[in-house]
């Protein structure tokens, strides 16, 4: 219906001239006039619907069909004008006829407007279709960086079970760093962490080189017993290259109780390990020495999907809190004892996630961060 | 430290055919960490064989060189040459091309065949060169991997061998041993020796450790007072420790300086690392490589009556055995003579006193110098040395006269000497130290259930003395482990020799915790929504230049900025802490672009560092105990500020071109968005004033405000000049927030506020008043103008230009009333409109817009 044949195109004829002169066919033929006029109006409304049917493509087609089929002249029109000259016989008769008429000729032109418009809206909705796979978007998120995640990742696991998060200061005095974790004067182990040293030296302040210190102020702002962990950026003065950099993060935890043992440490980091590595993940402790734990441990992490198979890897250091470490936080170690452990974060994201080059995470370069979005 | 399986294999039952792999293995389960292997075997391989040069004849050549066309005999003469293969002649006699002339017929050489592989991968074959076939290389050390001469071949008789023909010359030099490197930790000085860790593998392996210091202790004669005369004078120790406590001497005369190092000596010091030099020294290092004692040897007839250890008086000089003229601390401890200073005790010996190639006596200086003296001293004149390394970690007190005893046996056994009868040993005292510790307290450290007999057992094995007296074990620890001081130390060694793999997991259960703190979780949240509107967490080093902590650092041109600076930072040009982030956030910024990403929108959190008045303090308290209060005090209060502070730089656009998709430059309003997000997301108010700042653009500047007026940063467009100068995008915007003060205020419970149903009235007014009163004053008037029934006021429109007066401008402001209790006519809504329009008229000169 929406093609227009040729024919179409010529103007459309007008009423059957007999409802033009309703009257005067009435009066002339009294026997078949009523007949006639009937005929016409039937007739008008044929007319209409075959218009409607095939000379309505769109909305101004219609309403051209409209105004000829209700218009002044269409044949409703032009007889509704001669009711008042009909006698009240016929006035009764043609009035239902005109009604009638006027009805199905405007039942026809609205249903055919409904179908317009619902051709209208489908036609609208398939121009206005896009390639949805083109566009890349308004706005788009960010990236967190990982480092940050992952030390919140590993927070939210200690807080899971009751412990608490310590912030503390990078730049911090000497004593906080070295002497009250146990490093003696001009002993050798203060010569293992490379220091950084703020000018003047007798200042005796340094840039934190792991984030203990933070453990020490925790002894001395809360009570016994304390679970606490210490998320938070160090420096150490390495080179940068593929595995050090002089800036790095580190996550330590210290737990200070009646009885806690060895086992305790290791049941910990276990847990701790599975949460990080997955289910399979185990720890292994090998004998080592700091001076602020005693006994101390190497920590290997069993990791059962590192890149290149499962395998155990390095993970960070751990031990019993040395007794001077708890005496110089005014805890008394006949009392209580604790553990303690550290481990890298850039480490453990390297060889977690797999970061080749310790580079990626502190050059900044967007990539890196966006990778990640917002987990790890 | 590395151990010559060799070596080891005298003091330790090591397998027959262990490996250097496999020592590691085994040292790592009691705390010795693997570090590397060396195997000469892996760089040079043979046939290398002992042969005899038969016959030489010198060739001149065309290019002016001279070289010998050589018969070598490489299998002794009526036996078979057994080996085959391209090159190897059945004769058991090479002919071989040899550039070097140190060496003469009748000379035993070592002789690498055709198929043998020396070091740098340099394989061996017969080959034509000077009108002869050259089968085969007479080699030199360089060659072999064992040293530096290259000046000539190795003729065997220089280093007093005369070895069959055809034997293997790798077994001869030594090149068939191994040594595997271990991490020895701070506290096992003892391990600094083979001594030492024969008796760590036999703890490894649960095998009886026979001390070989004891023998030697038991052949070295008694103190007489024949010897050489030594005093200890210390009048100024350190932490009260006498420097010295120790000083054995024996001198042995009649020694040839000059003989060879045997070869066994050479190759396993070689292995150990360290370069063989002349016999003395090699003997004085291999004793302490055996032993862990650093030993000293003088020239007995250089000395000149007593020696008397003391600490240097003020302006004393020293020049040590490397030529240098040294001035010495009065903190440092010498070794004197009548002459004056002879030696930096335990560091560097003295010139005067050196052991020349004329050097008939000598003198054995074996003694036990103070860790804390030592260290400082090799520390201030930067001097490391493995006596040194072994005194600063602490020298087993009774070992010297065993060591002593094994110098002078080396001197003459290889050197010729005769030990002297007087016999020097000044022991100022050993007191050994006591341990009481529970029987039961190494199990309740490490949680495990250990046997006492396995506890004193263990105790026993590594040395100590093990009393009893009911359930409390007096232990006397060994005078090689001065680590060893309270009962969490025994605890580790227990722990150690049972086997930390043994070590069963529990899992402890803290007290109920309060999570995060407000500051931690509302961090998270903010660092959470920047990322989540499209900014990327960068981080970056604290280190910046004066001149960026003077550009950001402050809002003032010219301003000195207080910042702190390092002593020894990575470079001199980052020699400062950092006072604003900007100066990272601006060179990663760089680094991206660089890199080709034009729309950057970077945020980073870290703190910054703002000195106090007082930088530090010079009291720091002692180890071990909780300071004073007061002290304390002085501690936190030397720290400087350090605040948390988020910051972020925008540059491009906020999307990329593509179908349907139009970026908009990130312009300041994206600067103050990340304020605004940071304050909203912390629940903390923030005003926005027009502001100013020097790093940004003075007409597009925000400064951002908290509650009580406490300012806490700036956002807006960056200076153009300081862009380019910085040579950043034009428009480049920023923000940068004290976290800290801002989220001091955060975290106090929202009170909820009654939500109106009824309909609310809009009106709009456009106020024309003096174009530099910021909206925000403007907004604030309307607000208070309007009273409670105002609901919401916003600027929507900031016109100048025709129609409006210069220097003025019209303020669009959309308004919207609501009441709690009822429908509000358009004239209550007009008149409360009014009210406002009049008081913005009276504070700011504000006319209604006709």
């Amino acid at each position: 219906m929406t093609e227009t044949s040729p024919d179409n195109a010529a103007p459309l004829p007008g009423p059957d001239p007999v409802l033009e002169d309703m009257a005067g066919v009435l009066d002339t033929e009294p026997e078949r006039g009523l007949e006639r006029v009937r005929e016409a109006f039937s007739a008008e409304v044929d007319q209409a619907i075959e218009s409607i049917e095939n000379r309505t493509p769109d909305f101004d087609a219609l309403k051209q069909v409209r105004l000829r089929f209700t218009g002044e002249k269409s044949g409703v029109g032009v007889a509704n004008r001669q009711m008042r000259s009909l006698s009240n016989q016929h006035k009764k008769e043609i009035g239902k006829l005109l009604g009638q008429t006027r009805a199905r000729i405007t039942q026809a032109l609205e249903a055919r407007n409904e179908q317009l418009e619902t051709e209208h809206a489908e036609r609208i909705l398939v121009e206005e279709a896009v390639d949805v796979t083109a566009g890349s978007g308004h706005r788009s998120i960010g990236g967190r960086h990982p480092v940050a995640l992952l030390q919140e990742q590993a927070a939210d696991m200690f807080v899971s079970m009751g412990w608490e998060v310590e912030d503390g200061p990078e730049v911090e005095s000497e004593w906080f760093n070295f002497d009250s974790l146990n490093f003696k004067p001009d002993h050798p182990a203060r010569e293992l962490q490379d220091t950084f040293f703020v000018d003047p030296a007798e200042a005796h302040l340094v840039l934190r080189t792991h984030t203990s210190p933070v453990q020490m102020r925790a002894l001395h702002q809360r009570d016994v017993p304390l679970y606490i962990v210490c998320p938070g950026r160090v420096y150490r003065t390495d080179e940068l290259d593929a595995t050090h950099t002089p800036v790095f993060h580190q996550i330590e935890g210290l737990a200070v109780d009646r009885g806690l043992t060895m086992a305790d440490l290791k049941g910990t980091l276990e847990h701790f390990a599975r949460q990080m590595f997955g289910a399979e993940a185990r720890i292994r402790l090998r004998p080592n020495y700091f001076p602020f734990t005693e006994p101390s441990a190497e920590m290997d992490v069993w990791h059962p999907n590192a890149k290149g198979g499962p395998q155990w890897i390095e993970w960070g250091g751990c031990g019993m809190v040395h007794p001077n470490v708890l005496r110089a936080g005014g805890v008394d170690p006949d009392q209580y004892s604790g553990f303690a452990f550290g481990m890298g974060v850039e480490r453990t994201l390297m060889f977690r996630n797999g970061v080749p080059d310790m580079r990626d995470m502190i050059e900044g370069d967007v990539r890196f961060s966006e990778h990640f979005g917002m987990e790890i | 430290m590395r151990i010559p399986l060799s070596w080891l294999r005298e003091y330790a039952p090591l397998p027959e055919g262990a490996s250097a792999e496999y020592l590691m293995e085994t040292l790592v389960r009691v705390g010795l960490e693997e570090e590397d292997v060396h195997r000469p075997s892996d760089d040079i391989s043979g046939p290398v064989v002992v042969g005899q040069v038969l016959t030489m004849e010198p060739e001149e050549h065309s290019n002016g060189k001279t070289v010998n066309w050589c018969t070598v005999r490489v299998v002794p003469e009526g036996q078979e040459q057994t080996l085959t293969g391209e090159g190897i002649d059945p004769s058991g006699i090479q002919g071989i091309v040899c550039g070097a002339h140190n060496f003469a017929p009748g000379d035993k050489v070592v002789v690498t065949l055709p198929g043998a592989v020396l070091p740098g991968n340099f394989a061996i074959a017969a080959r034509k060169t000077y009108g002869h076939v050259s089968a085969g290389m007479i080699a030199s050390v360089r060659e072999l991997g064992i040293g530096d001469d290259h000046d000539g071949i190795l003729v065997l008789s220089t280093l007093g061998l005369d070895p069959e023909i055809g034997s293997d010359a790798l077994a001869l030099l030594g090149l068939d041993d191994e040594a595997a490197e271990i991490n020895v930790t701070p506290d096992r000085g003892y391990a600094f020796s083979i001594r030492g860790v024969a008796r760590e593998y036999c703890h490894a392996v649960n095998e009886e450790f026979v001390d070989p210091a004891a023998d030697l202790a038991e052949r070295a004669p008694a103190a007489n007072g024949s010897g050489q005369p030594v005093r200890i004078r210390d009048d100024a120790p350190i932490h009260d420790r006498q420097g010295a406590t120790r000083f054995v001497a024996r001198t042995v005369s009649g020694v040839d300086p000059e003989a060879p190092t045997p070869t066994w000596m050479s190759s396993r010091l070689r292995l150990a690392g360290i370069r063989s030099i002349s016999l003395p020294v090699d003997i004085s290092n291999y004793v302490m490589l055996e032993y862990g004692q650093p030993l000293h040897f003088y020239d007995a007839d250089r000395l000149t009556g007593a020696i008397e250890v003391r600490r240097a008086h003020a302006g004393e000089t020293l020049t040590t055995l490397d030529g240098k003229e040294r001035s010495l601390d009065p903190e440092d401890l010498l070794i004197t003579d009548e002459t004056g200073p002879i030696g930096l005790a335990g560091v560097m010996g003295g010139a005067s006193t050196e052991v020349t190639a004329s050097t008939r006596r000598i003198l054995v200086e074996a003694a036990r110098f103070e860790e804390v003296s030592i260290a400082r001293t090799r520390r201030r004149h930067r001097l490391p040395s493995e006596a040194s390394k072994r005194f600063e970690r602490g020298v087993d007190p009774l070992v010297a006269a065993a060591a002593a005893e094994r110098a002078v046996e080396l001197l003459e056994e290889l050197a010729g000497g005769t030990a002297e009868e007087g016999v020097t040993d000044v022991f100022d005292h050993y007191y050994a130290h006591e341990i009481h510790c529970a029987v039961d307290y190494p199990s309740k450290r490490i949680g495990m259930e250990i046997a006492e007999s396995d506890v004193i057992k263990i105790l026993q094995d590594i040395g100590a003395t093990v009393v009893r007296t009911g359930d409390v074990l007096q232990v006397t620890v060994p005078s090689w482990r001065p680590d060893l001081l309270e009962p969490e130390d025994l605890a580790e060694e227990v722990a150690r020799l049972s086997g930390y793999e043994k070590i069963p997991s529990t899992l402890p259960v803290p007290p109920s915790g309060r999570g995060l703190t407000v500051e931690q979780s509302v961090r998270r949240r903010c660092l959470n929504a920047l990322a989540a509107a499209g900014l990327t967490e960068v981080a970056s080093y604290p280190f910046v230049s004066e001149a960026d902590n003077r550009l950001f650092g402050t809002p003032e041109e010219g301003e000195s900025v207080p910042a702190i600076a390092l002593a020894n930072p990575i470079s001199e040009s980052f020699g400062s802490l950092q006072t604003s982030l900007l100066p990272g956030l601006v060179q990663v910024l760089k680094r991206n672009h660089s890199r080709g990403f034009r729309d950057l929108a970077l945020y980073e959190s870290a703190l910054v560092f703002h000195p106090r008045e007082h930088l530090g303090t010079q009291n720091i308290p002692a180890v071990g105990q909780k300071p004073d209060p007061g002290v304390l005090a002085d501690l936190h209060a030397g720290l400087p500020r350090q605040p948390r502070h988020i910051a972020a730089i925008l540059t491009g656009h906020d999307a990329q071109v593509s179908p349907g998709v139009t970026p908009r430059a990130y312009d300041w309003q994206d600067a103050l968005d990340v304020a605004r997000m940071v304050a909203d997301t912390a629940g903390v108010r923030l005003d926005l004033r027009q502001g100013r700042h020097q790093a940004f653009h003075p007409g597009r500047t925000a400064e951002l405000f908290v509650a009580e007026g406490r300012r806490v940063g700036w956002a807006g467009e960056l200076h153009p000049q300081v862009l380019k100068d910085l040579d950043l995008p034009e428009r480049t915007v920023a923000v940068e927030i004290d976290f800290t003060e801002l989220a001091r205020t955060a975290g106090a419970p929202v009170s909820a506020e009654a939500i109106s149903g009824y309909p609310a009235v809009t009106q709009d007014v456009a106020l024309v008043l003096d174009a530099d009163i910021p909206a925000a004053d403007v907004l604030k008037t309307l607000r208070e103008g309007s009273g409670e029934l105002l609901e919401d006021v916003r600027v929507f429109d900031d016109y100048r230009g025709s129609g409006i007066e210069e220097h003025k401008k019209s303020l669009a402001c959309a308004m919207r009333f609501r009441a709690p209790d009822r429908t509000l006519t358009n004239d209550e809504a007009s008149e409360i409109r009014e009210a406002a329009i009049e008081l913005a008229s009276q504070r700011h000169g504000a006319v209604l817009r006709g």
